[in-house]
């Protein structure tokens, strides 16, 4: 019954990040990226992470996308281009070739078969607890530094995108 | 349940912490300073590296590994945080008459510049596919913004746009490495995945190889070794000058600092054939890089095909896997960061206004007016091409030392063959200084900043070439923990 459902959330992850990068029209990519972010979340709850699924489906689902969606609407973006795109075949086919490499790749290696069945995640103190354990103790250096990235980006975003001076623009204007 | 707190010693990492700190304070003074005075900044970014510098002397000699093994504080560390403090304090120096000049004295400019330098000085310290991962987004992240940072000139915002994607594709690659690498070994951190390699004897193992073509993939991109290379010209043409200068020496530095911890660590890189793809990309980045660079006729795409060329040298250490491999590339990576420092300050020197002054041409008679800069240019172009007394003489030694010790015959006299066709082109702008009429309306846009980064970096490749003996025990003495 689990390998079911996994055979079903993997195939619909797969899926679903292909028509993300296939489709044409953003508005649909987004919503098949919606579909991705939800089997994701299903792969997560398979593997007992109830908390990281809940995150993935309100961060990404609920916000991310959402924005994505509204901005999307703003700009009002009209293609009248094919549903997909023109090299799709050609993507198709190297992709395939990569796939298989990589299948081979892995059914070859030794470690195919001694790897440790995934523990079901620290049950007895709960998930969200033993992610807050683990954030705050072995990763938190990395957690910080994940910090300082999201300020960095959000400082950086405000810069590109804040409004030049208008007294700077009339000497521009003067110049031009 | 009572939490376990775990063993931290912050001062593993007392100088990025110290420079974070002092960077958000930037961000905060920002909104309190006025937009004439936003230099002020500047010299507050260079009061706050110099800090940093000096928080990183009770450091020397020491050997932490803290954090629960992300990172590592060894001379290997130092030696690199300490270069590239040294190099992003230049890159401010030769910012303070560009932002004016174009226009983009915002005093966010140099926190994100801060910010990139706490990224890069966290790369050479990570001992954890996760810190290093994390610190190169950092670096990537700040340099973004920085690329695009002339929003009002469209060339500068296609660059951001093109590094951005491209920046991000090599990131998923490097990420799709690191997984199967974890994959394989079931950890993270580097030396439990080199004695994990090691004691399975699974050297040669698919799922290795894969996750080792992924990872010098990505690094390819971060490195611009070619056939990855497609971004460098364009990017380091459209970006602001000084930001160009910072993505040919400090992310390449950096990029190279953790490339080669996390190759020597984890992949036992002395057995099986890893050094073949190195081969065939080392000759391929060379060869590409100087060719194309003859061609040149603007300033910074000429020097962004030597910059390509210039990765290709580096990977000879690598390919080598020997002490003196290694400590060439850290000796070489020092000295070619403040050449092509100096080679990008001079360019920023033509820089006017409504002038952007990246044309070879623009350079005309340049000599004639200033003999200094001359005189400077021709030891930066002698260093590039790797001619004594110089910097690029003592690292390219190394480096052509190591390929010859570890049998790579073919390899060195590529190299060498290389080095001689760059000649032509470097000295065609030397030719172009000295021969040539200068334009009438010659001026160039001296500050105090810039006369201190072209003496510094003039200075410093004459010093290494004169007196390389420290470097070289430093790096000697660096590379040690790899072997």
């Amino acid at each position: 019954m689990l390998t079911a459902f996994f055979f079903y959330f993997a195939f619909a992850t797969v899926v679903s990040s292909i028509f993300t990068i296939g489709f044409r029209s953003p508005v649909y990519c987004t919503l098949a990226l919606l579909s991705t972010f939800l089997h994701v979340a299903g792969l997560f709850v398979l593997l007992h992470a109830e908390f990281i699924a809940a995150i993935q489906i309100i961060v990404y689902v609920g916000a991310v996308l959402v924005l994505y969606l509204f901005i999307l609407m703003l700009l009002d973006l009209k293609s009248n281009e094919s549903f997909m795109h023109k090299q799709v075949w050609w993507a198709v086919f190297f992709g395939i070739v990569i796939i298989v490499e990589i299948l081979i790749g892995l059914f070859k290696s030794p470690i195919m078969g001694k790897m440790p069945v995934p523990v079901s995640a620290e049950e007895a103190i709960g998930n969200t607890q033993a992610i807050g354990l683990a954030l705050f103790n072995k990763y938190l250096l990395p957690f910080e530094v994940v910090g300082l990235i999201l300020l960095g980006a959000v400082i950086g975003a405000m810069v590109l995108a804040k409004k030049v001076p208008l007294k700077q623009k009339a000497v521009s204007a003067k110049v031009e | 349940m009572d939490p376990i707190l775990p063993d931290i010693q912050l001062i593993a990492i007392l100088p990025e912490i110290i420079l974070a700190l002092l960077a958000c304070g930037l961000f905060v003074a920002e909104s309190f300073i006025q937009r004439e005075k936003k230099e002020q900044l500047g010299y507050y970014a260079i009061g706050a590296l110099a800090l940093t510098l000096l928080s990183t002397i009770p450091l020397w000699g020491k050997e932490i590994s803290t954090f629960s093994g992300m990172v590592v504080l060894d001379s290997y560390a130092l030696f690199f945080k300490t270069a590239l403090i040294l190099i992003s304090a230049i890159i401010i120096l030769m910012s303070f008459e560009y932002v004016k000049i174009e226009r983009i004295n915002l005093g966010e400019y140099y926190g994100v510049i801060l910010f990139a330098t706490v990224g890069m000085m966290l790369m050479p310290s990570a001992n954890d596919l996760l810190s290093f991962y994390l610190s190169l987004e950092l670096m990537s992240m700040s340099l973004y913004v920085l690329v695009a940072f002339m929003r009002k000139d469209p060339k500068s915002v296609e660059s951001g746009i093109k590094y951005f994607l491209t920046g991000v594709l090599a990131s998923g690659i490097i990420l799709y490495g690191i997984a199967f690498l974890y994959g394989t070994s079931g950890t993270t951190n580097l030396g439990e995945i080199s004695v994990f390699i090691k004691t399975q004897e699974i050297g040669s193992s698919p799922s290795l190889i894969m996750a080792f073509i992924l990872m010098i993939t990505g690094f390819g991109f971060k490195i611009a070794a070619v056939p990855f290379h497609m971004w460098a010209p364009d990017v380091y043409e459209g970006a602001p000058t000084p930001v160009t200068a910072f993505l040919s020496s400090g992310s390449k530095v950096a990029a190279f600092s953790v490339m080669l911890r996390v190759f020597i660590n984890s992949f036992d890189l002395n057995s099986g054939s890893w050094w073949q793809i190195l081969w065939i990309i080392a000759v391929m980045t060379m060869t590409l890089g100087n060719l194309v660079a003859l061609t040149q006729t603007k300033l910074k795409r000429m020097l962004a095909y030597s910059s390509i060329a210039h990765a290709g040298y580096l990977l000879m250490g690598l390919i080598a896997a020997s002490q003196i491999g290694y400590a060439g590339i850290m000796i070489y990576l020092v000295g070619y960061a403040f050449m092509t420092l100096g080679a990008f300050t001079v360019i920023v020197l033509l820089c006017r206004k409504n002038h952007r002054g990246d044309q070879i041409s623009d350079l005309a008679g340049v000599a004639r007016t200033n003999p200094f800069v001359g005189l400077t240019f021709i030891l930066f172009a002698l260093s590039l091409i790797g001619i004594p007394p110089t910097a690029g003489f003592v690292g390219k030694l190394f480096l052509f030392n190591a390929a010859i010790q570890g049998g790579f015959y073919w390899l060195a006299i590529i190299g060498v063959l290389n080095s001689t066709v760059s000649l032509y082109y470097y000295f065609r702008v030397v030719r172009v200084m000295y021969m040539d009429e200068p334009a009438e309306d010659l001026a160039l846009s001296f500050s105090p900043g810039m006369k201190i980064a072209l003496g510094f970096t003039a200075g410093m490749t004459l010093l290494l070439g004169l007196y390389p003996e420290p470097i070289i025990r430093a790096a000697i003495d660096s590379v040690k923990i790899f072997l």
